[in-house]
């Protein structure tokens, strides 16, 4: 371990390693800390043990079973997840993501690109290049690498034969001269055998390049963050006391000093640096990667997710943007469905308005597409529920990036690249009108709502619906009913029953809802409308207490049995695609305000049911 | 005041800890009730160390929280106790009242029971009974292989179950804090940093750690090819053997019948690091616990130690 230097002034080099499965990425990173001697006697011992169980190079060690980790992953002989190494050469500290190679793992790949510098892109020299190279090549790029090395693995197999590396090579080139690469240097190397790994190949003197190591501790990936304008993610407001109010978090670009003029981006409020306290007390300056807390002069109404930015230079603020989506979920994404958005420190919704076409990453054709699947990149319109300010990713990769969240499962669903904000959204403003819904309410003496009934086909959602329209009717209400069935005659003519469409027409349904709702009408709405995720999209875009979700909850059975349209005879005979209950699914409310039992009472029982809630709300 | 953070800290050094204080942030920005858990090691001290510069000049915003097994060293209760009263924080302890109950010990019922009763279902206990939802740790990414894949946010299920394939990725800075009930998370702001960073980082910053990690003349037991120094008078002398004064030092802090020392004269940070630098074993070795049985690290995560 004498390559850890105390003191130095070593700088840190973050890479990643893709490949194919089998192109040695684990041997390779095994290889490199194995040469920089970081790996310990008891460590060695361990794995020279496990080589005979494991092993796969017979009675030599295994240097791959240094990094494959997991139980799983050794007995199948695959990486499935990200590693993360650490070696130290007297020159630089290193910080690997190993990055598997399967091609339903792309997601992991891009993780370790986004906090990478330099990418090690493996070729099997046996193979030449995959689909599997090229779809990464693409990712990193996309992901904003400018720095890659193409190491020629395996060149022992083929004779150390410098036509077989010049045609690889030659391919290679040709494939990524669109991919905005700055530096490309190609290596012919052996991770088993160490050629051209840390030390010179005697089996490769027609090669003149540097070894991989010495390329590493060599290149030059210094993007200076410090020149970009200054930019500053707000991520937790500091206030312990009366006498203090700081907002701290990280520069993530530029610099600022005590007595700048700021402003913040999105409400455009000004005021000035009055304090900077770092960690170790208060400083004059701040640059980038520095964690602080800034202190204004002006009591400024700033929370968690704004951003400080300079007066004259500041980013495009905007609810509308074009970007580049990487689909990380096995749920396809699914343009107008809502998703939680975090960039920066902000947390908003957006959905996908257009995927104007999706990207084939073998051959980077542009394809149409109506979703997304996992693995997926498209070019997308998104729309954010509130405005955001955003620089594009190109320019600047802490403002420019985001991630899309599963709103149910919180999974991490997607990420993206902004490429540049929509002008759209800046020239069209909400215009404020004298009467509004409160007024028209209160002259028809009634609280306007949406009561939404949802459930399978044949549930008996529309029986129920109007009995109780025709009740409120007689009780003086105004009403309006929405009908699936007579709107798709109609506004939604050209929308079909596939998942895409489905979310589409409830989008639609909800903003009508909304609109009568603010002319101070009871909406009824039956539609089957089988995702919680739209369901809970129309209930946002409602004030709290508008929505009513009453959920028509008969047994499957009960309406294959009713099958009054003989819809369920013609899906069960194929004649039908993508039926609810049948070929496609339904998810149940989970906080439904009314659940019907359907099967058991009669619709005017049922209907009285919804009458009392009503009843109730209209007094409340 | 200074031009830019530090100048006691290299270029790399002064990254680590701007990471380590911003994931530190995002926890107190995101959780509704999170916690520190404290060693009382060398890896809780740092994470300690940039959980106060996180929040100057205002106070820690969580608590501590410490799993007493019940066989920590003495010298590391007593280092806990100053530390907490000189800082002025707040310090949660727990054992597991039921291992207590049944007289778990290790040197009873083997490391491994020991472990997985006193501190795994321990952690859980505690974790539970005071609804915690985040808790921040020092483990990191160079300790053991099954480390190397962790997340900075590790995403447990409800029961405390850490899954390798529900993993959330984690893309530039932008942490997927968002749990539904009954889930938890485990943070780690050392994640990208080195053995060898946290004692840089020790020495550049002063920061006071156990003085076990000194070397000093101790009573030593030779056993089973283990130096282990007999804390109190449970552990009884088998037919042979014998105590004798030896110059050791531990590399990691432990409970005293699982954690070896080893021989060595460095009694400060600069000697401990230049001993460290010629070393040519791993920081685990002296750890008792983790060569149980293979692929231990793993199947002990799952179970949800830390």
């Amino acid at each position: 371990m004498d390559t850890n230097v105390a003191g130095s002034q070593r700088s840190l080099l973050r890479l990643l390693t893709c490949g194919s499965v089998d192109d040695g990425k684990s041997t390779l990173i095994g290889r490199m800390l194995y040469d920089a001697q970081q790996i310990m006697e008891d460590t060695l011992a361990t794995i020279t043990k496990d080589s005979r169980k494991h092993g796969t190079v017979g009675e030599d060690v295994d240097l791959a079973l240094l990094v494959d980790g997991l139980e799983a992953e050794r007995q199948q002989g695959i990486t499935i997840d990200v590693a993360y190494r650490f070696f130290a050469t007297p020159k630089r500290s290193f910080i690997v993501a190993d990055c598997p190679g399967h091609e339903q793992y792309t997601r992991n790949m891009a993780t370790g690109a986004s906090n990478s510098d330099l990418a090690i892109i493996l070729a099997d020299a046996r193979k030449g290049l995959l689909t599997q190279t090229k779809r990464h090549s693409y990712i990193c790029s996309l992901l904003g690498i400018k720095h890659v090395v193409l190491a020629v693995n395996k060149i022992d197999l083929m004779g150390f034969d410098q036509g077989v590396f010049d045609r690889i090579v030659g391919e290679y080139a040709s494939f990524a001269a669109g991919l905005g690469f700055q530096t490309m240097q190609p290596i012919p190397l052996s991770a088993r055998f160490g050629d051209n790994v840390t030390g010179r190949s005697g089996n490769t003197a027609w090669y003149r390049g540097p070894t991989l190591l010495e390329h590493l501790e060599a290149v030059s990936t210094e993007q200076d963050e410090v020149a970009k304008p200054f930019r500053f993610p707000v991520q937790w407001v500091n206030r312990p006391n009366l006498d203090f109010r700081g907002f701290s978090g990280t520069v993530a670009s530029g610099a600022v000093a005590v007595g700048d003029p700021i402003v913040v981006a999105a409400s455009g409020k000004s005021s000035h640096v009055a304090r900077l306290v770092g960690p170790d007390g208060d400083m004059e300056k701040a640059v980038a990667y520095d964690a602080i807390t800034i202190v204004l002069k002006d009591e400024v109404d700033v929370a968690r997710g704004d951003v400080l930015v300079p007066p004259m230079d500041r980013p495009p603020v905007s609810d509308q943007f074009a970007a580049h989506i990487l689909w990380m979920d096995e749920e396809a994404l699914l343009p107008g469905r809502q998703y939680l958005m975090r960039t920066g420190n902000l947390w908003t919704n957006a959905s996908i308005t257009t995927i104007k076409h999706r990207v084939d990453v073998g051959t980077l054709e542009h394809q149409p597409a109506k979703k997304l699947e996992l693995n997926e990149i498209g070019f997308c319109n998104i729309s954010t529920s509130q405005r955001v300010p955003m620089d594009p990713y190109a320019e600047n990769r802490q403002m420019g990036s985001f991630i899309l969240v599963d709103r149910f499962t919180n999974r991490t669903a997607g990420c993206g690249m902004m490429d540049f904000p929509l002008r759209r959204a800046t020239n069209v403003h909400h215009e404020q009108f004298l009467v509004d819904k409160a007024a028209r309410a209160a002259l028809d003496s009634q609280k306007p709502m949406v009561l939404w009934f949802t459930g399978l086909s044949g549930s008996g959602k529309s029986t129920v619906a109007k009995l109780v329209e025709k009740a409120l009717h007689a009780q003086g209400r105004h009403t309006y009913t929405l009908d699936g069935d007579n709107l798709r005659h109609g506004l939604n003519n050209d929308l079909g029953f596939t998942d895409q469409d489905r979310v589409e027409n409830i989008r639609r349904v909800g903003e009508v809802s909304k609109l009568m709702v603010d002319a101070g009408l009871i909406v009824l709405c039956s539609f089957i409308s089988p995702f919680r995720a739209e369901r809970n999209m129309v209930r946002e875009m409602l004030e709290p207490g508008e929505f009513v979700e009453i959920f028509v909850d008969t047994p499957l059975e009960e309406c294959i049995r009713r099958d009054a349209k003989g819809l369920y005879a013609r899906a069960k005979s194929g004649a039908i695609k993508n039926f609810t209950g049948i070929s496609s699914p339904y998810e149940a409310p989970e906080k439904a305000e009314i659940v019907l039992s359907g099967g058991g009472a009669t619709p005017d029982v049922l209907a009285e049911q919804v009458l009392d809630l009503v009843a109730a709300r209209q007094l409340g | 005041m200074s031009d830019s953070s530090g100048g006691r800290l290299t270029p790399h050094l002064r990254r680590l800890e701007a990471e380590g204080i911003a994931i530190i942030r995002e926890v107190a920005a995101s959780f509704r009730n999170p916690v520190l858990l404290y060693s009382i090691g060398k890896d809780s001290s740092v994470v300690l160390q940039l959980a106060m510069k996180a929040f100057a000049p205002g106070p820690l915003p969580f608590p501590l929280l410490h799993i007493a097994t019940g066989w920590d060293f003495k010298a590391m209760l007593d280092f806990r106790d100053a530390r907490v009263a000189e800082l002025g924080l707040k310090l949660h302890v727990h054992s597991n009242p039921e291992g207590i109950a049944r007289g778990i010990g290790p040197l009873t019922h083997g490391s491994q029971l020991h472990m997985s009763v006193m501190g795994t279902e321990a952690l859980k206990q505690a974790l539970d009974m005071h609804g915690f939802d985040a808790a921040l740790g020092g483990a990191r990414r160079d300790e053991e292989k099954a480390r190397a894949k962790e997340r900075v946010f590790s995403h447990r299920a409800p029961g405390h179950v850490w899954e390798p394939r529900s993993q959330r990725p984690e893309l530039w800075g932008l942490y997927n804090t968002r749990i539904n009930p009954g889930e938890t998370m485990r943070v780690f702001p050392l994640s990208n940093w080195t053995e060898f960073d946290v004692w840089d980082y020790i020495a550049a910053e002063d920061i006071p750690i156990v003085p076990l990690y000194y070397a000093a003349e101790r009573p030593m037991l030779r056993r089973s090819g283990a130096l282990i120094m007999r804390d109190d008078n449970r552990m009884e002398l088998e037919p042979g053997e014998q105590e004798e004064m030896m110059w050791v030092r531990f590399r990691t802090m432990g409970d005293w019948p699982l954690t070896g020392a080893h021989e060595s004269r460095a009694e400060n940070i600069h000697q401990v690091m230049d001993e460290l630098r010629t070393s040519k074993t791993s920081e685990r070795q002296g750890r008792l616990i983790d060569s149980d049985q293979e692929a231990s690290m793993e199947r002990k995560k799952r179970e949800g130690y830390f």
